[in-house]
This record gives structure tokens, C-alpha cells and sequence, in this order.
């Protein structure tokens, strides 16, 4: 710190000390602006989220476990697919990737916080009242959004419950909150590194976020648009999705895969960073193809804007475009590809070892992988007539949502808890967590494939009695997997409480980064000063 | 520990970077969203009237909390806490805001587009949409501006002659008044920058003088309103929309106006001016796009 703000009055709030924490929970965690306690922020509340949205899934899965209406109202059922889908979404994976943005971009790139401090810790904190907002439909009279995560039209205009004000309010919420930081984690990444941290040496998590930052503030507005004329259609009698008045429902599902495809991306290009990080440092060899990475990234992104209408291949488009976004889409599969290739490149020949942050990692390669060929599958939009609805789609998405995205999330988390918290999380109970998840997802998601393409339709809580017995043990692989992360629930409350062996500053002998030249955990404050960058 | 070491041999080159001490502001600004949102929701979605008072209460503690955080970031940038660094941040950050504001236009002005080009002629029986046609609304043809639509609501088209044109050339005229308040800031020729910052402000208000005046025509003597058809919902929506943001940015104008009588800037230091200023010029842009597209077109 200069002399000269140190004589300031106002200049007295700044932290001169690096382990200096502020005493008192308020000061501490609620007026907070240090980038490390909103990234503890951040990654706790998308697990206390993961696991509000796991719980309704349990619901969801014992529902189906037989045919036949068994547990809950169809309207319920109805109500639970949509908030999991919009809590996992928006108040599990999202969160859970600005939360590790916060802790690491600064730590990686030599900054001393994120450029906006303030406005990080209102972007976390509009968080909790927004789902405040969301959850507390489900108790009033009418229940909570019933017309999936995707609410389309005329579902949620014309046959939406009482409640779909809040809904919408509470999505405008996430929007504000997600936009402040995407700009955030932008003007950190552009402003903020430090001298000799050029743009092709940054970490590959940084990059993939720096792209994911500028999807985000491309189509949040987009989702703010929709949703705000979503509530004109239903309150303000607009009829901008209902031909009687010139509009059209389909319009509706144009403006929110503009907005969604771009999503689905946010939700996996960071995964590309962390696997990207993981992969070497337990390979002990350099990324193969780091400038090829950037420029995949960067495709997929571009490519994003170009696609979405191949969640639409059914709505009668003309053939012109649909095979447009056809091929559009079968493009990404290249630069994709450039990275799956790259990550085991990365492999080849490498000295490797199976710590549980790599055995994430290889999971998530070939998990995602399955899920990438079936998206590739639901791409090509004669097959797409037959998969459309069903099952299909839902093992397809949840195989690069959660052994994809959360298993990602998950392999970053168990490879930085030494660097967050200062202690090696507990290995015996990381393996039981890795091998059950591996299993149990597996058991969840794979025959739902066969369930689709046999025809049964998703978002419907009865199905007919030949699909019986793979329910079944679809919602056994369910629970399983459901209570496989109690245990990761143990491993971190473990971890944060300091049981446990003591981290070194640098845990895992192959790693590289900013990140493991300090102690663990990471002093409060790193970086005031920049770190030079050879 | 690294951290103590890397200091000392930090030549400062680079100032440090300013990173403020904890604030109330973020959370102030968390609860008064969440009243609003939730005030707003349950009043329109039939609570009851009491609710407007939750949002008017939420509106009240965002207004506490601009002042108190805009409060802040000011003390500090008078004091000279800002580095240059900072500097970028901010302009960086206003351009990104800036953007996600041209991404929201884009969606009622793609929903505008998307409805003259393909759904009304669609409704009308083009390209394989035949059948749709016949079944739905055969007595509807297709055209634009929508004056009648498919169920039966019929309006009339606004004019783009008129308050429109005049509307335009006061933005237009607003754009140069602004631009040369700038010009003279950078000068430091303030009575000029008063001249023409307060004429901008008057330009702004007498746009949205004008503007109610056209809504209040559209809704008693033309029948053209929000809930009839498209046409009614896209030029409601894409000029409100517009319009609130004329009125923020008259807001942001006049705070600025205030800032400058206090001696706040100087030709070198003046971003929370050049900011107003870059939002005024975005909101004039969004304007020209709808003249085109939502009258003239």
C-alpha cells in the first residue's frame, strides 16, 4: 500500500494485513467485498441449491418408480420437474461456477480482488431473495410454476398458475445477478492480470470463463426480454404468443433457445477450464494444444448463436431451416472434438495418477463424450422428429449436466478444498463418493436412452406398463445417486471444520498456477501487489 | 510467506490496485430488489393493492442505496483513491452494462421482426402455411402495421409524422448539445459545460413530455393500445421501454448537472460524466432504430 492512501481517512478500511479478516458474521460474510468469501459464498449456496433441486428429483424418481399415479398430483409433479430444472440450472451449476470464478480468476491471474468488489458481493447476494422468490410459490394457492424450466407458451401465459408474477420477478433477479457477474469476471480478466500475464498464457479456466462471462451478458438480456413478455401476455393482455392478436407461441421458443442454447454453454465451458487444469497436473505434462483450446472455446461460443433452433425441429420450420440449424449444429461437434482429443493427448504417455480430482475428471471425458455423441444423434433433425420429448433428450442433457458440469464442479472442488480450506479432504470417504456416483449416475441415466427411443415422453408422471421395470431401476440408480452426495456433503463439512491432514501450498506435485505459489489455505489477501509473471 | 516478499521487490510501477473495505450498500440494494420484486409480483398477480406498497417501499430503499453507494464511490474518487487502472475498469464495465442493454432491445425488437416478417404472413397463408390459414382465420389477411388482427381487435398505425419526427429531432438535437457540454469539459470552459448539459436535460424532458402526449393521443382519440394485437403490443412495449430509459438517463443528466455546479470534474477526471454521456448516446441510438423500424417501416 502507498504511504499516501495509508494517511487518508477513508483509506483505513483497506486490509493492510493479508490474513486480516473483519470480526463479526455480518462484517464478515453479508458486507463482504473479498473475492475468496463470495466464492465460499457462492459454492455454498449452489450446494445447499443442488441439494433443494436433488430432493425434488427424489420426488420425481419415487413417483416413477411404478406406473400409475402413486405419489403426488399430476399438478405437483408438474411443479417439481419445473423448479428442479430451474434450481439446478440457475441456483446450482451457475452459482457454482461464479463461485469457483470468484476464488480463482483473481488468485490466477495476480490480481488482488475483482475489479468491481462491491458489485461482486451484490451479484451474490440478490441470489438468496431470488430463490426466496422462486421456492415460495410452490406454498401458495395454485402452486408454484408448473409448465417447465423452458416455459413455453402457452403454459405459461394463458394455463399458468397465480404465481407466474414471481416467477417472473425472480428470474429477472437471477438475470441482474448473473449479468454483474459476467461484467465482473470480464474487466478482471481484461484489467486485472498482472504484469507479463499475456492473453495466451492465461489458465485455461480463466479463458473458458472469459468467453462464458460474454455469453452471459449476450443472452441474460435476451431471458429478461422473454420473461418480461411472458408477464405482458398473461397480466397486460399483449398477445405477442397468441396468433389470435397476430403473435405466435413458436416465437416464444425462438427468443428463449436464443437465450437457452447460449446457456447450455455457459454451463459447460467453464467444466472445459477445470478439466483442462486437472488433466495435466495429474498427467504431469503440459496441456497438448493450449492455443487449439482457446480457439475451440471460443467456436463453440460463436456457434452457440447460430444453433438454437434444433430445440425446435418439430414446431414446422421450413426445410430450409432446419437444415440450417442442422448443420450448424454438427459443427460444433468439431471443435469439441479438438478438445476431447486434446485432454487425452494430454494422457498419452503421461506419468499418471488416480487422485480423486482426476478420476472426476477422466469420468467427465467419457461421460461427456456419451453425452455429446447423443447430442449429435439428437441434431439430425429427421432422427430428432422420433427423439424429440422423450427421454432421450433427458439422458442426453443430464449425461452433460451432471456427469458432465456437476462432475466437473465436483473435480475442481476436491482439487481445490486444500488450496480453500487448508486441509486434504478425506480420501477414503472422496473415493466411496467418486465410485458411487460413477456407478449410481450410470444406472440413472443410461437406460432412460433406451426408455426414449422407445417412446416414452419426459415431463409426464404416469408412462405405460411395458416401461415398468426400467423405471424402476432408473429411480433405484436415483436415490443412489442422491444419497452418493450426502457424502460429499461429509468430505467438505470435514474439510471446512479442519479435520484432516494439513494441505501443503502446493498439494499435488504436477500442478501449475498462481494458485499453488501461495500457502493454504490462501491468505485472505493475495496479490496485493502484482506477482511477477516470468 | 510469498506475499510479504513479493512486496519488497515490487518496484511500484503499478499503483495499487483500490480494493474498498466491507459496505452495507450490496446488501441495502439486495433486500430493496427483493421488495420490489416481490411487491410488483403479488400486485399484479391479483395480492391485492396493499402490495404497491411493498414496491413502493422496495423503490424507496434502492433510491437510499444509490445515493449512499454513488456517495461512496465519489468520496473516494474526489480523495484520489482511483488509480488509472480504476479508471478502465469502470469504463470497461459501463460498455459491458451498455451492451446487455442493447442484447435487451434486441429481444423486443427481434419479437418485432420475427412477428412482420414470418408469423403475420404465416397467419396469412404464406410459404407451406396454407392449411394454417384456412383453419384458423380465413378471413385474415396478411399485413403491416397490424391494424386488424386475426381475432378480430382492430387500431389505427402511428403516423411517423408529427410528434414522432419531432421527437427525433429533439433527441438528435439533445445527442449535440451533449457532446458539446463534453467538448467544453475537456476545455474546462464550465459556464459551457452548465449551457449545454442543462439544455440536454430540458431537450430530455420535453421528449418525454411529448412522449406522453403521443400515448395519451394513442389511447383516447387513435384506439391504439397495449392489448391491441401485436402492433399495439410492440410499439407500447419497444417505446415504454425506451422511454423509461430516457428517463433514467435525464435522471443520470440532471445528477450530473448537480456534480458539475460542485465542481466535481475536471478536464483529466470525469468518467461518472463521460458514463451519462455514453448512456445518453446508447439511448439516442435505441430511439433512430425504433423511428425506422417501428414508425417509418
Amino acid at each position: 500500500m502507498s504511504t499516501g492512501s495509508a494517511s487518508n481517512p477513508l483509506a483505513s478500511g483497506v486490509d493492510d494485513h493479508h490474513n486480516h479478516k473483519p470480526n463479526g458474521f455480518f462484517a464478515r460474510w453479508v458486507f463482504t467485498t473479498n473475492h475468496k468469501d463470495i466464492g465460499s459464498l457462492y459454492l455454498l449456496f449452489s450446494f445447499a441449491m443442488f441439494l433443494t433441486g436433488g430432493a425434488m428429483a427424489m420426488v420425481i424418481r419415487a413417483e416413477l418408480f411404478q406406473p400409475g399415479l402413486q405419489l403426488v398430483e399430476p399438478n405437483f409433479f408438474n411443479q417439481m420437474t419445473t423448479v428442479h430444472g430451474l434450481i439446478m440450472v440457475f441456483g446450482a451449476v451457475m452459482p457454482a461456477f461464479v463461485g469457483l470464478a470468484n476464488w480463482m480468476i483473481p488468485v490466477m491471474i495476480g490480481a488482488p480482488d475483482m475489479a468491481l468488489p462491491r458489485m461482486n458481493n451484490w451479484s451474490f447476494w440478490i441470489l438468496p431473495f431470488a430463490f426466496s422468490l422462486m421456492l415460495m410459490t410452490l406454498f401458495m394457492e395454485g402452486g408454484g410454476p408448473n409448465f417447465g424450466w423452458t416455459f413455453y407458451a402457452p403454459l405459461s401465459t394463458k394455463y399458468s398458475p397465480d404465481s407466474t408474477a414471481l416467477f417472473v420477478f425472480a428470474v429477472h433477479l437471477m438475470g441482474i445477478s448473473s449479468i454483474m457477474g459476467a461484467i465482473n469476471v470480464i474487466v478482471t480478466i481484461v484489467n486485472l492480470r498482472a504484469p507479463g500475464m499475456t492473453m495466451m498464457k492465461l489458465p485455461l479456466f480463466v479463458w473458458t470463463w472469459l468467453i462464458t462471462a460474454f455469453l452471459l451478458i449476450a443472452v441474460m438480456p435476451v431471458l429478461a426480454g422473454a420473461v418480461t413478455m411472458v408477464l405482458t401476455d398473461k397480466y397486460f393482455g399483449t398477445s405477442f404468443f397468441d396468433a389470435a392478436g397476430g403473435g405466435d407461441p413458436v416465437m416464444f421458443q425462438h427468443i428463449f433457445w436464443f437465450f437457452g442454447h447460449p446457456e447450455v454453454y455457459i454451463m459447460i465451458l467453464p467444466s472445459f477450464g477445470i478439466i483442462s487444469a486437472i488433466v495435466p497436473t495429474f498427467s504431469r505434462k503440459p496441456l497438448f494444444g493450449y492455443a487449439s483450446m482457446v480457439y475451440a472455446t471460443a467456436s463453440i461460443a460463436g456457434l452457440s448463436f447460430l444453433v438454437w433452433a434444433h430445440h425446435m425441429f418439430t414446431t414446422g420450420m421450413p426445410v430450409a431451416a432446419e437444415l440450417f440449424f442442422m448443420y450448424c449444429t454438427m459443427l460444433i461437434s468439431i471443435p469439441t472434438g479438438v478438445k476431447v482429443f486434446n485432454w487425452v493427448a494430454t494422457m498419452w504417455r503421461g506419468s499418471l495418477t488416480f487422485e480423486v480430482p482426476m478420476l472426476f475428471a477422466i469420468a467427465f471425458i467419457v461421460l461427456f463424450t456419451i453425452g455429446g455423441f447423443s447430442g449429435l444423434m439428437l441434431a439430425i433433425t429427421p432422427v430428432d422428429f422420433q427423439y424429440h420429448d422423450t427421454y432421450f433428450v433427458v439422458a442426453h442433457f443430464h449425461y452433460v449436466l451432471v456427469s458432465g458440469a456437476i462432475f466437473s464442479i465436483m473435480a475442481a472442488s476436491y482439487y481445490w478444498l486444500p488450496k480453500w480450506t487448508g486441509y486434504m479432504y478425506d480420501d477414503y470417504l472422496a473415493k466411496w463418493h467418486f465410485w458411487c456416483s460413477l456407478i449410481s449416475v450410470n444406472v440413472l441415466f443410461f437406460p432412460m436412452h433406451f426408455l426414449g427411443l422407445a417412446g416414452m415422453p419426459r415431463r409426464i408422471p404416469d408412462y405405460a406398463l411395458q416401461f415398468a421395470n426400467v423405471n424402476a431401476v432408473v429411480s433405484l440408480g436415483g436415490f443412489a445417486f442422491g444419497l452418493s452426495q450426502l457424502i460429499f456433503l461429509v468430505v467438505v463439512i470435514k474439510c471446512m471444520r479442519g479435520k484432516g491432514e494439513r494441505a501443503a501450498a502446493k498439494p499435488w506435485e504436477g500442478a501449475e498456477g498462481l494458485e499453488w505459489e501461495m500457502p493454504s489455505p490462501a491468505p485472505y489477501h493475495t496479490h496485493t501487489t502484482p506477482p511477477e509473471i516470468k | 510467506m510469498s506475499s510479504t516478499s513479493s512486496e519488497q521487490h515490487s518496484t511500484e510501477k503499478t499503483e495499487a490496485y483500490y480494493v474498498p473495505s466491507q459496505s452495507i450498500w450490496p446488501i441495502v440494494g439486495a433486500v430493496g430488489l427483493f421488495f420490489m420484486a416481490f411487491g410488483a409480483a403479488r400486485w399484479i398477480g391479483g395480492g391485492g393493492d396493499q402490495y404497491s406498497w411493498v414496491l413502493f417501499l422496495g423503490s424507496v430503499i434502492i433510491i437510499f442505496m444509490l445515493f449512499g453507494w454513488f456517495g461512496n464511490v465519489i468520496t473516494e474518487s474526489m480523495s484520489g483513491m482511483y488509480s488509472a487502472q480504476m479508471d478502465r475498469s469502470f469504463r470497461q464495465g459501463m460498455s459491458w452494462f451498455i451492451f446487455s442493454e442493447i442484447m435487451f432491445f434486441l429481444a423486443f425488437f427481434g419479437a418485432l421482426f420475427y412477428a412482420r416478417t414470418i408469423a403475420v404472413p404465416w397467419l396469412g397463408g404464406a410459404g407451406n402455411n396454407a392449411m394454417t390459414h384456412e383453419v384458423l382465420w380465413p378471413q385474415f389477411q396478411a399485413h403491416w402495421p397490424l391494424i386488424s388482427t386475426p381475432g378480430g381487435t382492430t387500431t389505427t398505425a402511428m403516423p411517423w409524422q408529427g410528434l414522432p419526427l419531432a421527437n427525433t429531432v429533439i433527441l438528435l438535437i439533445s445527442s449535440v448539445t451533449l457532446h458539446f457540454a463534453h467538448i467544453n469539459l475537456e476545455r474546462g470552459l464550465r459556464t459551457q459545460v452548465k449551457l449545454g448539459l442543462g439544455l440536454t436535460v430540458l431537450l430530455g424532458c420535453i421528449f418525454l413530455f411529448l412522449q406522453v402526449e403521443e400515448y395519451i393521443h394513442a389511447y383516447q382519440e387513435m384506439g391504439l393500445t397495449l392489448s391491441s394485437g401485436l402492433y399495439g403490443n410492440t410499439f407500447f412495449l419497444l417505446t415504454g421501454f425506451h422511454g423509461l430509459h430516457v428517463t433514467l438517463g435525464t435522471i443520470i443528466l440532471f445528477v450530473l448537472f448537480c456534480r458539475v455546479l460542485k465542481g466535481h470534474f475536471t478536464p483529466a477526471q470525469h468518467f461518472g460524466f463521460q458514463a451519462g454521456s455514453w448512456y445518453w448516446h446508447f439511448v439516442d441510438v435505441v430511439w433512430l432504430c425504433l423511428f425506422v423500424f417501428v414508425y417509418i417501416l
